[in-house]
């Protein structure tokens, strides 16, 4: 392999890391606070592709990229206080049955009204330039997806360690009881959570499927899984964890891709789920729980 | 004395309905299976439902008796159906199965009966179960159900993978899988396989499982060796998958890797949840329930018209649609399913007919 070719390959890596830490961010949050994983996150993501094929058909992109992300934020928390909040005193089985029928759901929903064919994603003029730099030459989206995704995690730490909102989610995510006795209000802390997820989901979403060009109802149901594992790979409730996840799960799976062994691209995220899980149950950057009694 | 003889009585008479019960489902089996030409959809709806009753019983054992939030059983069944049709297709039939890239030479002419290779298929996945077990089952709830479902993804992986297209055939699948014979087959394969469960579920071991469900804690103080319970509890419970995978490649005819995708694991949670998760009545009705109403539902996809008016709803896929949403439904307010963690019992049902008022769900308990 030149080195073109390889460092072609790292560039494609690190743009697909970059939609997938963008994902992975708002399983992280999302399990933070509720201790749920969201096993709609994934489907989240592939309806904000569909908006984005409805809204581009009628709208210039500059008017129909905030519009996709703000449908997208309110199907997320839309989603968050129909299916978990009920549930919020069950057991946390019931509530992760819950998150796995909303995902049944949105697969559904997607088949029913935009057809199981895959629909063509469409094409934003200035993503799409090709750029070339020395022998590499890949679209813009490629080079701005890592960006992107660093400046935003730039901003959502920010968001948390700096504000009165962030701040309440800290709280919430350390102890849901004592945060309540404090004064904050629980739901509005856990909607603006499920907010932000989507909203990078959304984000995450344009990113990916401009490379990708195509659409349908189960595109976003083993994504979702990856960026789950990026997650619990980064330590579970950790920004900065999640961001590496998804970064180091991107790349392996296009070197996995580039070495010939795409069959096997898939089944690699779970192998290091389940090696990561026995070799640091915490993960990198996740805290250490004590059982108690 | 006389609460006593009651007692006698009332066995008598539980008794008797039972026999009753029995009988009335071999009529009606036998009776579908003389006019087997004319029934021959319902007797498909009665099929599926057993094999599913098998598998939802299983994940039962796993998720409602045991507590392990375990979602691998499409990769189970998967293991189970693929080595039920490797020894079962008939080996004058392997090289039009095998057309693609030829059969491997060491299952070329390897063929078994039925039963055993049904007993093998279970035993397989059982196997990979056990070494599976060793690592994931030291994980607590949401990480036990991810990597659980990853291993699914990873036994699909390998099937699809086109280094065992001698064996698997790769991506197109196997057919010519033999069927069953009549319907008494898998009413006798999913009434062992479930009277099997049940009886392991009345045992000590089936009391040893309800504890570390109910207190993982308190359930090893009391001596018991949490990882071994686990183990044993997901071993078998896979061994069940796999039979119920390979009755499911015997009622389909032909398997490929996609029938095992993870939409089958959630198919059949749907059966579990709705049925009621801990009540083995409750899985069997609940398969029942999800497999038929599934095809009754179907009219839905259909476009229906009112005079001339069509009702622009109607198209295909709506059914899916209701079918969650009926879904969601249950997890939000019916949250305990048909039975909650209840068994089917006649005492139930006369004291229901006795002081009518409080729901109760009923019949369809024998069939399987």
């Amino acid at each position: 392999m030149s080195l073109t070719t390889f460092l072609q390959q790292c560039l494609t890596g690190i743009s697909l890391g970059g939609a997938y830490a963008l994902i992975a961010i708002g399983y992280t949050m999302v399990y933070g606070i509720l201790r749920l994983i969201n096993f709609a996150h994934g489907d989240i993501f592939m309806m904000a592709g569909y908006f984005m094929i409805f809204a581009m058909a009628s709208l210039p992109w500059f008017i129909a990229l905030p519009v996709v992300l703000i449908v997208t934020t309110v199907l997320g928390v839309g989603i968050e206080r129909v299916a978990y909040k009920p549930l919020r005193s069950a057991p946390r089985m019931s509530v992760m049955i819950s998150a796995i029928g909303v995902s049944y759901l949105l697969q559904n929903l997607a088949t029913y009204l935009f057809t199981a064919l895959p629909m063509g994603y469409p094409e934003i003029p200035v993503l799409k330039k090709v750029f070339k730099l020395g022998g590499l030459s890949a679209s813009f989206v490629t080079f701005l997806t890592p960006v992107l995704t660093i400046i935003l995690v730039y901003l959502l730490m920010t968001l948390i360690q700096h504000t009165k909102m962030g701040m309440a989610m800290r709280a919430v995510s350390k102890d849901y009881e004592t945060a309540s006795l404090m004064g904050i209000d629980i739901n509005r802390t856990i909607s603006m959570t499920f907010a932000i997820g989507s909203l990078l989901a959304a984000v995450g979403s344009i990113l990916y499927f401009t490379d990708r060009m195509t659409v349908f109802p189960f595109s976003g149901s083993l994504p979702g899984m990856k960026c789950f594992v990026a997650a619990v790979f980064g330590g579970i409730g950790s920004i900065p964890g999640a961001v590496v996840g998804g970064f180091l799960i991107g790349i392996g799976e296009t070197a996995l891709v580039a070495a010939g062994h795409s069959t096997f691209s898939d089944a690699f995220t779970f192998v290091i789920l389940i090696v990561i899980l026995l070799v640091r149950p915490t993960g990198l950057f996740g805290e250490k729980t004590t059982n108690k009694v | 004395m006389s609460a006593n003889r009651m007692i006698n009585t009332e066995k008598r008479r539980n008794c008797i309905c039972t026999l009753i019960l029995i009988a009335l489902v071999l009529g009606i089996c036998g009776y579908l299976e003389a006019n087997k030409y004319s029934y021959s959809y319902a007797i498909s709806i009665i099929e599926r439902s057993m094999v599913y009753a098998v598998v939802a019983v299983s994940m039962n054992l796993v998720n409602g008796f045991t507590g392990l939030f375990s979602l691998g059983q499409a990769g189970f069944m998967a293991l189970g159906a693929y080595v039920t049709a490797i020894f079962t297709i008939p080996v004058n039939q392997r090289a039009s199965v095998y057309y693609i890239s030829g059969i491997h030479p060491a299952i070329a002419n390897a063929q078994l009966p039925v039963i055993v290779a049904l007993i093998l298929g279970g035993l397989v996945a059982a196997g990979v179960a056990a070494l599976i077990g060793f690592p994931v089952l030291r994980l607590k709830s949401d990480y036990l159900a991810i990597a659980t479902l990853g291993f699914a993804e990873i036994i699909r992986a390998c099937i699809a993978a086109p280094q065992f297209d001698t064996i698997t055939n790769g991506s197109y699948g196997l057919k010519s899988i033999p069927g069953f014979t009549n319907i008494f087959q898998p009413l006798a394969l999913s009434a062992i396989c479930i009277g099997l469960m049940v009886l392991l579920i009345n045992s000590s071991y089936g009391r040893m499982f309800k504890a570390v469900r109910e207190d993982e804690i308190a359930a090893e103080a009391m001596g018991i060796n949490l990882f071994k319970t686990k183990e044993l509890s997901f071993v078998i419970s896979s061994f069940f998958a796999g039979v119920s995978g390979g009755m499911l490649a015997m009622f389909m005819r032909s398997i490929d890797s996609k029938t095992f995708q993870v939409a089958l694991t959630y198919d059949i949670l749907l059966i579990v949840v709705i049925g009621g998760i801990g009540s083995v009545t409750g899985s069997v009705i609940g398969a029942f329930i999800v497999t038929a109403g599934r095809e009754i539902l179907r009219f839905f996809d259909e476009p229906l018209f009112i005079g001339s008016f069509e009702v622009p709803l109607f198209r295909p896929g709506f059914r899916m649609v209701i079918f969650s949403i009926l879904l969601m439904i249950v997890v939000l307010f019916y949250r305990k399913g048909l039975m909650g963690t209840n068994e089917f019992s006649w005492n139930g049902i006369f004291a229901f007919f006795k002081n009518p008022g409080k729901k109760k769900s009923k019949k369809m308990e024998g069939k399987a």
